[in-house]
């Protein structure tokens, strides 16, 4: 999909998010292309702090918050609620943001998955609980300095690498799976485009640049969405029928990581041997995307 | 109209086919697994019509319930225990909603310590919830109290939901015989549910929202006041149970010999049913007593027990939970309801049962004798509540 082939009609606007908010951009894309009969669960977080303050209700479509926890679960609720009233042309859509998904709302998208309840899940990742003031989440990489992991002498800032989502959701047996990235809509697009489709449960896990906890520019959201895939450190690939493929293969040799990482503050403390570590780490991952996803 | 040999669990799960509930989310525990199990028997053997989804926990199974909720379907749940206590949080997310999910528990005490029988220290800890609570004395009530349940929690002057309780093992497994009514009684009894407050695609809604310190006040006041005119609605629908069915119900309390009564014993449960015998035999040897059983602790039923006790000389509350280093909760709500009523009457509070401790006939007639003796005095450690069974 592209600009051109999406619709003008807005479903997610006149919300608080923050200028250059990539997750709000994620949210309002998903639902041009989902459309009108899409019913969204969203938990605590950024979007249902910015979105669902009574009485200015800020999507145009069925939306409700759900409990921190419980994405999934509503979902599950949502879908099984029309379909026994005879509904059939609806869209279950969650948006969770890292925290909600990798932590607290696992164990509920694990059991969603396992049953194949037919829903579509988007994890919008902004690397942390940013809704909070930037507290490590799950999802925060290798490195990030957040409030609750300072880059000091002791710690210097989270000393865990993201949880590898789309690998666990895949890992189910999941119908479909995918990562993506603000930077690239097309693929995004594409990806929501054809997940709308598939019966079963989808996951969607896109990259969402927030200025305020990355310590970015508010107009530096595309770029930062995109240099994240363009170094490989954030591959764009799906998983649908047992089968791992890169969809949007970053040309190699990648950008370098550097780059990346200098535009933000919340990195800004990692020595060239960080760096290093974190760049040999993409490559091993790399390695091992080339044998199993393209089989060389 | 049928006769059936049944658990409460499986009485229950008869009143829950004949609501035709759409969507049944559950997590299994004991003792509240056989409900759920029959249910499931009922979907699989096509006599009942439902989605029926094996949520991986307690709070997924509300959570989902509420989403089902949320899009106009009827919805069942159930469960006891550490599973109420593990979807707490959803409880008041329902109510703060104003979906009628209807849930039944299984009264089961509160690890720690570990252990599987009944008491009702689980939902009475969530009093607070915004649920109506009910409680049943036995299989034939559990089943009517299903039916009565969606009625009561659909009406859109309620909007409320529905929490049915029943004794962990000395009711979920207690066989009885139950009058099963027709599904087509149940019908004209129950009609389906229609709510305004869900999504649909002909009128798109954003539900569940926030409500900052200038509305907040107002969604709570509104919750406050469709809990109290649930007593209303409940009065209102038993009596046009009884018409259907030929069985009534006395609204939100159940009196025995309370009218003259100089000592009355207020209880809820399944304990009601000994307490009520021992009642009568006291009344048989001369002595004044009287019995009075809690149905719904949620609307609580201020005014009826000021009624029903008021002229008596002594009210001995017999409830299996405890606030710990203070009372019984349920103590507590029936001195407010007296202090507030401006009734002088002396109170008691006796607590046990727990862990699924037998209350037996000899402790209820030691609790009206004591009570009616010692009315107003300090228990003789100098605790303002007796425990039964704390040194056995």
């Amino acid at each position: 999909m592209n600009a051109r082939e999406l619709t003008k009609d807005e479903y997610f606007f006149g919300h608080k998010a923050c200028a250059g908010c990539g997750g709000a951009l994620a949210v309002r894309i998903a639902m041009k292309v989902l459309g009108k009969n899409a019913y969204a669960a969203l938990p605590a977080g950024c979007m249902s702090a910015v979105g669902f303050n009574f009485p200015q209700l800020c999507f145009a479509n069925n939306a409700i918050i759900s409990t921190f926890a419980g994405t999934a679960s509503m979902l599950t609720g949502i879908e099984a609620g029309l379909r026994a009233q005879g509904a059939t042309d609806f869209t279950a859509v969650g948006f969770a943001g890292d925290g909600g998904t990798a932590d607290i709302g696992i164990q509920a998208l694990s059991g969603a998955i396992d049953r194949g309840d037919d829903i579509l899940y988007i994890c919008y990742d902004n690397e942390a609980y940013m809704n909070t003031g930037v507290q490590k989440s799950g999802l925060s990489p290798f490195g990030a300095k957040t409030t609750t992991t300072p880059a000091g002498e002791r710690i210097r800032g989270n000393i865990r690498p993201k949880k590898r989502m789309f690998e666990i959701a895949a890992a189910h047996g999941i119908a479909y799976a995918a990562t993506a990235s603000v930077g690239y809509l097309n693929d995004y697009m594409d990806k929501i485009a054809k997940a709308k489709t598939i019966r079963g449960t989808k996951y969607i896990h896109v990259i969402a640049p927030c200025p305020v906890g990355w310590g970015t520019r508010t107009d530096e959201t595309i770029e930062l969405a995109r240099d994240i895939a363009d170094t490989g450190l954030w591959p764009l690939a799906e998983y649908e029928n047992g089968v791992f493929r890169l969809t949007k293969r970053a040309r190699e040799p990648f950008a370098d990581p550097q780059n990346y990482f200098k535009k933000q503050s919340r990195f800004r403390h990692l020595t060239a041997g960080d760096i290093a570590a974190i760049t040999a780490d993409r490559d091993l991952n790399w390695e091992k995307i080339k044998k199993e996803y393209e089989g060389s | 109209m049928s006769r059936e040999f049944l658990s409460g669990n499986e009485a229950f799960a008869f009143g829950v086919r004949l609501a035709r509930p759409q969507v049944i989310s559950a997590y299994p525990i004991t003792p509240q697994t056989i409900v759920v199990e029959r249910l499931a028997e009922m979907v699989e053997d096509g006599s009942l019509t439902a989605e029926f989804v094996h949520v991986e926990s307690e709070h997924s199974a509300l959570s989902c319930a509420m989403g089902a909720s949320a899009v106009g379907a009827r919805t069942f749940t159930a469960t006891s225990s550490q599973g109420l206590l593990y979807m707490a949080e959803c409880l008041n997310y329902v109510s703060g909603g104003r979906h009628p999910v209807v849930m039944m528990n299984a009264n089961r005490s509160i690890a720690l310590p570990w252990n599987i029988y009944g008491d009702q220290r689980d939902s009475l800890a969530l009093l607070e919830s915004g649920w109506i609570q009910a409680y049943a004395q036995d299989a034939q009530e559990a089943l009517d109290m299903a039916l009565l349940a969606y009625r009561v929690a659909e009406d859109p002057r309620v909007s409320t939901p529905f929490m049915a309780n029943l004794d962990g093992f000395h009711l979920t497994h207690t066989y009885e015989v139950v009058e099963v009514p027709e599904q087509a009684e149940a019908d004209a009894f129950l009609p389906r549910f229609e709510t305004e407050n869900k999504m649909s695609e002909s009128v798109p809604k954003n539900l569940a929202f926030t409500a900052g310190p200038d509305h907040n006040t107002a969604f709570l006041y509104k919750q406050h006041e469709a809990m109290r005119r649930a007593a209303d609605v409940i009065a209102e629908s038993e009596g046009e149970f009884a018409e259907i069915f030929g069985r009534g119900y006395t609204g939100l309390v159940e009196t025995l010999h309370t009218e003259d009564a100089d000592t009355i014993l207020v209880t809820l449960g399944s304990a009601a049913a000994l307490a009520g015998e021992v009642c009568g035999k006291l009344r048989a040897a001369g002595e004044k007593t009287g019995l009075l059983r809690i149905r719904y602790m949620r609307p609580f039923p201020a005014a009826e027990i000021v009624r029903a006790v008021a002229g008596a000389k002594v009210v001995a509350v017999l409830e299996k939970d405890i606030s710990f280093g203070f009372e019984g909760v349920v103590f507590t709500n029936i001195n407010s309801a007296l202090k507030q009523a401006g009734a002088d009457v002396r109170t008691v509070n006796y607590v046990g049962g727990f862990g699924g401790r037998f209350i037996s006939e000899s402790d209820i007639a030691r609790i009206y004798r004591e009570a009616y003796r010692e009315a107003g005095a300090a228990a003789k450690d100098g605790q303002r509540v007796r425990f039964i069974g704390a040194t056995a």
